[in-house]
Formats: structure tokens, sequence, C-alpha cells
């Protein structure tokens, strides 16, 4: 991307929008809507954060101490939806609607309106969500997938749930067609595909994978709902249905869905690295190949995920070497930003930080993931501790630490100050010793055997539960600490103030054609790509 | 080989760090059975190449933090690709996964082949316990519940917890040592799964559908493990206990199963005395019914309602008995009718009517149920 050249002047801020709250209700600005994403997705991250904790609290010792079996069942199944609808997806809608236009030159997304309306369809889903808590029989308690026939047992709370769903996926689609026709249609001149950003380049990829599945959990969710009120049998072994039925098409979207999670992830690591290695990201073609490879791998790994309901042989077989080969494309990736890496002239602010703690704990999601790839050992570790371990390593270490590498990365452009730094690393520095202090003894629960989704346990579980408690609550402290960053360099203005581009190796349009803050209305002539 | 050493690396690791206490379980638990020692072996390797990886890549990783970095001057050159490097590093992975999973291949057909049992038993989950029907082979015939006995004081902290809290039931699954046993698991309500982490087995229980798995236990012992598919309110309280025993002493368990189905096979013409059906309903009512609606009769406010003063309870026993044996659509009351014997049920629902402030002074005898059953 180093082959820019300046075109045209920047406009200064002539802003026009209306002021307090009606700017951000009829804004169509993909800078205001990006940061109503980011604000959105940051809230429900401390919602979901706070029932995790919950969660955290009753494991701290046997026996049962603060819930009731119900409600924990409810704890661990809206924490998990809420991180994964509210929290993960809405964050990196909220990077693209900021990143994408600035990074391929662009005034504004394609669809100015329907932005407006993709975003604002969360807030409704969230509050259906969330106050599924206080209607008869509490939230959604069958876990954030939602197994039939389990699901058709709850109260009107997974009815509220299935809503909440339903509108966030309308809302994803939205975001995605938007994102889609950005990217394709409003590039600057001279920016072919193979000279976008990659953090473009996952989006593009990413969008297609939400079109393609979104569908597919409306489709489950709307039989679960049939099922419960309208007398279908589509989960119903008693009725002619089937309830692996609804794992599979469950998991058909669940696959796909988990690297929605984490591709954007990899596109914002994959800016990182070069800027502060500041070296040309090595091997761009063959990353762009290997997002692709990962992509379309996901569809037909699915049912790794239900190795145990008992599928024939020849089954197996075939979804666990086609999930080992995943580890093919996703260690390429890994090699790349190594590679680098390799013979660069390093710094360590609070991106790197981020980008290379993703990199290490990442990497040892990745190993679980291939040790759970190898069907006969799964059948020990499925549904155990090994898998939350897994999990949490993929998408708190992953897509978690990636947002938060992009957030110290890109927040000097968006507010024209520098965060506070040395904060920002105790930030890192917390974060991942008490990731670590909470998740890595999971792995050895879950050897041991001990099942996910249980209020209390079996006395030999009981140390490394107590470990993984106090690692929580370090963990849940430290995003208080993100919270007052957040705000000192938002809303209290404080830090010093960033120049055009405060990171020298930075070479995308937003660093290299446009001031610090961006300003409201950007690239009204596209810049030129030679 | 592989396992004596990963035991010595493990000791070692106990021994290092001081405040080691026996709980602390680092790997899988030791393998009972043929199949779960592959998989503790498939484990390990599995390891072994990860670790060799880890250290490769991070090596990699680390030395460029330490060389590369502005700090000590190292300047940046500019190479971005690479055709070459490349390949490799996409090619050798290859070969090292299919490395990886092809020995898991044959740990995979043994796994699933359930061929030729010597014992054919059927697991039953049900919210939340499990049922076990023995349906071929010797004790071909015999058919009990398995609750969960750990006491609710235990649970809630005023008594102290026993050694094996929360992995302990009235009646273990009892098998013969070195036969093979194949368990079909199937499940009344939601799904459930069947898991015993030493013999390797883990299968879900589907309602209305049958799937199987097997395990040939090469050691005699007690054996434990849980429900690992969540099913409800108490996922976590349906234990599995196996208890694997010699050939003397099962066929010796068996004749005992044999005489103790006999016994409550003459029960339904027997007319039971109220004292006689309360002391009985009481203990069904503990292991059947205090989940939902407590030991105090009281529910759970807003969840399961109380059956102390209950309408339902002191009005007319045919409803009554209609509610226990079919259940109720849409709620968490399960229809056990399917579940307890015509004399289980007829103690609940005299002790219900007779337990509390309930004073119906009602006796229903189990041909009642018999004849109320559809």
């Amino acid at each position: 991307m180093s082959a820019v050249i300046d075109t045209g002047h920047i406009h200064g801020g002539h802003e026009h929008h209306p002021s307090g709250i009606m700017r951000w209700i009829t804004t169509t600005n993909h800078k205001d809507i990006g940061t109503l994403y980011l604000w959105f997705s940051f809230t429900m991250f401390l919602v979901g954060g706070v029932l995790a904790l919950g969660i955290r609290a009753e494991l701290f010792k046997p026996g049962l101490q603060l819930w009731h079996p119900e409600f924990f069942n409810q704890l661990t199944s809206m924490h998990g939806l809420i991180m994964v609808f509210g929290a993960i997806m809405p964050a990196f809608v909220g990077f693209a609607n900021w990143q994408v236009p600035m990074m391929i030159g662009a005034p504004d997304m394609a669809f100015a309106r329907l932005n407006n309306w993709s975003f604002w369809l969360l807030p409704v889903a969230a509050t259906l969500l969330v106050a599924s808590f206080f209607v008869p029989g509490g939230a959604v308690a069958a876990g954030w997938t939602i197994y039939a026939p389990l699901s058709t047992q709850m109260g009107p709370g997974m009815d509220l749930g299935i809503f909440a769903l339903h509108i966030m996926g309308a809302s994803s689609i939205m975001g995605s067609i938007n994102i889609i026709t950005t990217i394709l249609n409003l590039r600057a001149p001279g920016m072919t595909l193979m000279k976008m950003p990659l953090f473009v380049w996952t989006w593009l990829i990413t969008a297609y994978l939400l079109i393609a599945v979104m569908p597919v959990l409306a489709g489950a969710i709307t039989m679960v709902l049939t099922d419960r009120h309208f007398g279908t049998s589509f989960f119903n072994a008693a009725g002619g249905g089937d309830p692996v039925m609804f794992q599979h098409i469950f998991w058909f979207f669940g696959h796909p869905e988990v690297y929605i999670m984490i591709l954007p992830g990899f596109g914002i690591i994959s800016q990182v690295i070069p800027a502060f290695a500041r070296k040309p990201l090595f091997g761009y073609s063959s990353m762009v190949y290997a997002t692709a490879s990962i992509a379309i791998l996901s569809f037909i790994v699915w049912a790794h995920h239900m190795f145990t309901v008992g599928m024939p042989v020849a089954g197996m077989l075939f979804f666990m070497y086609a999930t080992v080969l995943i580890a093919v494309p996703t260690g390429v990736k890994v090699f790349n930003w190594l590679a680098t890496m390799w013979r660069g002239s390093m710094t360590f602010e609070t991106p790197m930080l981020f980008a290379v703690g993703f990199i290490f704990v990442f990497t040892m999601g990745g190993f679980t993931g291939l040790i759970l790839a190898i069907a006969p050992v799964d059948i020990q570790l499925q549904d155990t501790y090994y898998v939350v371990a897994h999990f949490h390593y993929v998408l708190v270490a992953g897509s978690l630490f990636s947002l938060f590498a992009g957030f110290y990365f890109w927040v000097p452009k968006w507010t024209g100050r520098m965060y506070d730094e040395k904060l920002g690393k105790w930030h890192f520095w917390l974060s991942m010793i008490f990731f670590n202090v909470t998740f890595f003894p999971m792995h050895f629960l879950g050897l041991a055997g001990m099942p996910r989704r249980i209020p209390d346990y079996a006395l030999q579980f009981a140390d490394f539960n107590e470990i993984a408690s106090i690692g929580a609550f370090g963990f849940g402290l430290s995003q208080i600490l993100f919270l007052w960053i957040i705000l000192k360099v938002t809303v209290l203005g404080q830090g010093e103030k960033a120049g055009q581009r405060p990171w020298e190796g930075a070479d995308t349009l937003e660093w290299t054609h446009l001031p610090s803050p961006a300003p409201y209305h950007s690239f009204h002539e596209q810049p030129v790509v030679k | 080989m592989i396992k004596g050493m990963a035991e010595k690396i493990g000791v070692g690791l106990l021994a290092l760090s001081g405040t080691a206490q026996a709980a602390y379980q680092w790997n899988l638990p030791s393998p009972v059975t043929h199949v779960a020692s592959e998989i503790y072996d498939l484990h390990l390797i599995m390891m072994g190449i990860i670790a060799v990886i880890f250290v490769g890549v991070f090596g990699v990783m680390f030395y460029s933090i330490y060389a590369h970095r502005r700090s000590v001057g190292h300047k940046a050159e500019h190479f971005h690709e690479n055709t070459t490097v490349e390949v490799v590093w996409t090619v050798i992975p290859f070969f090292i996964l299919i490395a990886m999973a092809w020995p898991a291949t044959k740990t995979l057909l043994e796994l699933k082949d359930t061929t030729s049992p010597d014992i054919t038993i059927k697991a039953t989950g049900y919210q939340w316990k499990w049922g076990y029907d023995y349906l071929r082979g010797e004790g071909e015939g015999i058919s009990f519940l398995s609750n969960l006995t750990t006491p609710q004081d235990q649970i809630n902290g005023s008594a102290p917890k026993g050694e094996h809290y929360l992995r302990e039931v009235d009646n273990p699954l009892v098998v013969p040592v070195g036969k093979k046993i194949r368990i079909l698991t199937t499940a009344n309500d939601v799904i459930h799964s069947w898991m015993v982490p030493a013999f390797g087995v883990k299968q879900d229980a589907i309602p209305g559908f049958v799937r199987d798995t097997w395990f040939r236990a090469e050691k005699e012992g007690v054996f434990r493990g849980q429900c690992a598919e969540l099913c409800g309110k108490d996922h976590g309280f349906m234990p599995i206990v196996v208890e694997v025993v010699s050939a003397d002493k099962y066929a010796a368990w068996v004749g005992e199963q044999k005489k103790k189905m006999l016994a409550v096979a003459e029960d339904p013409n027997k007319k039971w005395s109220l004292a006689e059906l309360k002391a009985k309903g009481e203990k069904i009512y503990a292991a059947n019914c205090v989940a939902c609606h407590q030991a105090s009769g009281q529910g759970v406010k807003g969840a399961f309602p109380a059956l102390d003063g209950s309408k339902l309870v002191n009005g007319p026993r045919g409803r009554h008995i209609e509610i226990v044996l079919n259940g109720k659509q849409g709620t968490a009351m399960a229809p056990f009718g399917k579940q307890l014997l015509d004399t289980d049920i007829a103690a609940v629902i005299t002790y219900e009517r007779n337990a509390w402030s309930n004073k119906t002074g009602d006796v229903i005898q189990p041909s009642e149920i018999k004849s109320a059953r559809r």
C-alpha cells in the first residue's frame, strides 16, 4: 500500500448535522454510526462480562451458594448470546463502518440510510434479550446453542431470545450488503481488489459469510418457534422430527459464525503488525487466499461440533479430516505475520502488544482446536471445560484482543488524540495475565472430565475452578481500566494531539491522506491509488 | 512407554509446585479400556507434536522480538514475499496434519465398532436421572433407575461434602470385568449424554432415537461420570456410576436383582397400609420430586408450584393421579408413569396427600394406579 500518491485537497471540518440526541438517531454518517456500534458493543461487553462474573462467582467453590441452577443456566446462555451477538459481532461492524470507507478512499458507506437502520435495530434486539430476564421463567437457559428439544421446553424468555436473534440477523445481513456494495463499488480509482488493505479484504469475505449463514440461523430458530407454539414437529421425534437436525442446521450457521468473529480480527492484526514492524506485510496475496480458503472450508466442517451425537463412522472421518485441513491456511497466516516481524524494526506500543499477544494466545487456541478436531480425542473432551478453554482462547484472546489492538491503533485517527500509552500497556499486561489465569486451568478441568454448563461440581475440580474464578475477576476489573482509557481519549478529550500519521509505519489511505481527527466528511474527491 | 513418561513428568510437576494437592489432575483420567488408552496416547502424541511446533514458532517470534527491535537499532528490511518459503510452509503442515489424523482413524474405527457385545444395556436419560435396562446377555430383564444420593444439605453447604460429592447414586450400573458391554442410549425428554471418562465413552442420548457405544473394562473398580449435555435445571446433578466387578460377583448381583424383581412383581396385589405407603412414598419423593417441589413441599415461587396446601393435591384423587402419571404438557412436570412402578406412584401420591399440612387421609393402592394407566 505504499504506492499511493496524493490527489486533491482535504476538506476541513464542514460538519452539517443536527446536534444533541437527534444527531445520533438520524445520522447517516459512517463515522457516527461506527461510533454508535462501538459504544453499543462495549456496553454489551460489560453486560455479558457481569454475567460471566456471576458464573465464576458461583463456581468459585463447590456447592450452590448464589444462584438456583435454573438461573445459573440463564447466566451461561445469556453470557454466550450477548457476547457473540451483542459484543463481538457489532464491534467488528463498528470497525468496518469507521475504517472501510477511509481505507478505500470512499466518502461514506454505499447505503447511508440502511446503515442507520441496521444499527438502530440492535438496541431493540438487545432490549428484548435483556428484558427476557424479567419474564416468567426467566431468560434463555438452553445454552447459546439453544438445542431443541430443550429450547422447546422453556418459557416466554425463549421467544424473546428468538425474536432478538431474528432482529440481529436482519441487522447483520443489511450491514453486510452495505459493506460488500461499498467495497466493490466505492474504491478509489486505481485501488484494484488485490491492492486493498487486508482489513478490507477480510471484511469483504466475512460479509459474504454473514449473508450466507444468517438466514440459516433464522430458519433454525423459526422452526423452534413453530415447534413451540404452532404444533409443528421439526425437532420432535414423536411427531416425526429429529432433534439432531437442529444441531446440523445450527452448526451449518455456527461454524462459519466463528470465522465471522475472527476473520476481521485477522484483518486488524494484518494492519497493525506491518505498521509497527515498519515493513510491508509478508505474503499479501497468500493472506488473501488463506482467508478465502478458511471461509470456504468453514462450510464443510460443521459436524465436528457433533462428534458425540452418534454419526456414522464415515461421516466422522470426513469431518475430522476436513477440520484438520483448516490448520493449513490458519498456519499460513501465522507464518506470514512472523515473517512480517522478521528483520523489521519493531516498537511495542499498545496496539503492537495486543497484536503480538494475539498471535501468541490465538495460536494456543488453534492448537487446542487441532486436538479437538481429532475425533476420538474429541469424544473425551466434547462438552467439557476443555472446549470452554479452547473457544475462549480464540474468541477472547483472538477476536477481543484484535479489537483492542484495532482500537488503540485507530483511536488517534478517530479522535485526534493519543490514548494514554502507560495505561494502555497496563491494560494489555493485566488482560493478558488474567486471561491466562482464568482460562488456562480450564484445559485441565476438561481433561479431568468436568462438563460445561454445570452450576456445581465434584470436589476433584475445586482447585482449578478457584484459580479460574480469581482470574475472571481480575480480567473483569482490568476492563474497567479500559473504560477509563476510552473515556479519557474520547469524551474527556485528554491526551496529546495526534499527528496525521502517528505511526510511521502505517501507510493506508486514512493515515496518508486524512488529518487526525478524520474530518466528518472525508474523501469528497477520491484519491488516486497507483 | 509414552504413558509411563508422562506420568513421571506429571509427578515431577506435582513435586515442583509446593502447593500441589492430590486434587490437581493434569491429564485425562487413567484409562480402563483399550479405547480409552488409545485416546490417552493419541492425546499425548498430539501434545508432543504441538509442543515442538510451539517451541519452533514462538522461538522464531521471540527471537525476532528480541533482535529486530528499533530500540536495539535494527533497520527494517523490505522483503515481502518468497514463493518457495510460502509453498514450503503450506505443504509441510499439510503432511503433518495428515500424519496426526491417520492414527486417529484406526482408533475411531475401533471406537465405533459396537458389534457382537456380551451384554447390551439401554441407558435412558430422564430429567434428571438415568434409567438402565439390561436388554440382552447375563442379567437380561434387570431394570432400575439411578438417582443422585448426595443430600441437599451438602449441596447447600449446611453439611460437609462427602468424598464422592455429586458423583454418587443409589443404584449404580453393575457390569462384569473383561466383557464387551454395549450401551444403547436414548432419552425420555431432552438430549442427555452418557459419559464415563475412564472408559473413553461419551454418547448423546437423544429422545426418540437409539444410539450406541461400547466399552470393555479391563479393571475392577468404581468409575464415575455424569451427564455431559445441557438438559435443563439439574443437568449438573445426574451422575453416572459404573461398578465393574468379577464374573462371580456379577452373577451374584444378577441373582439378587432377580429376587428383588420378583418381590416387586408380587406387590400390586398386596393391600398397603397408610404408614407403609407414606414411608415408601417419602423415599420416592426424595428421589424424584424434591428437585422442583422441594422437601418442604413449597416448590419454587414462579417456577415450580407448591404441593403443600395445593388445590390439586387436596382435591379429587383421580386428577392428582393423572398428573403424576402423564405429566403436564408445556411444563417441567414429567410423565412419571413411564419411569415409576405402580407401587411407587401409589406411594408417592399417598405421601403427598398426607405430608406437610395436607391431611386428606387418602390411601392410594397400586391397583388404583394400574387401572388409571392409559
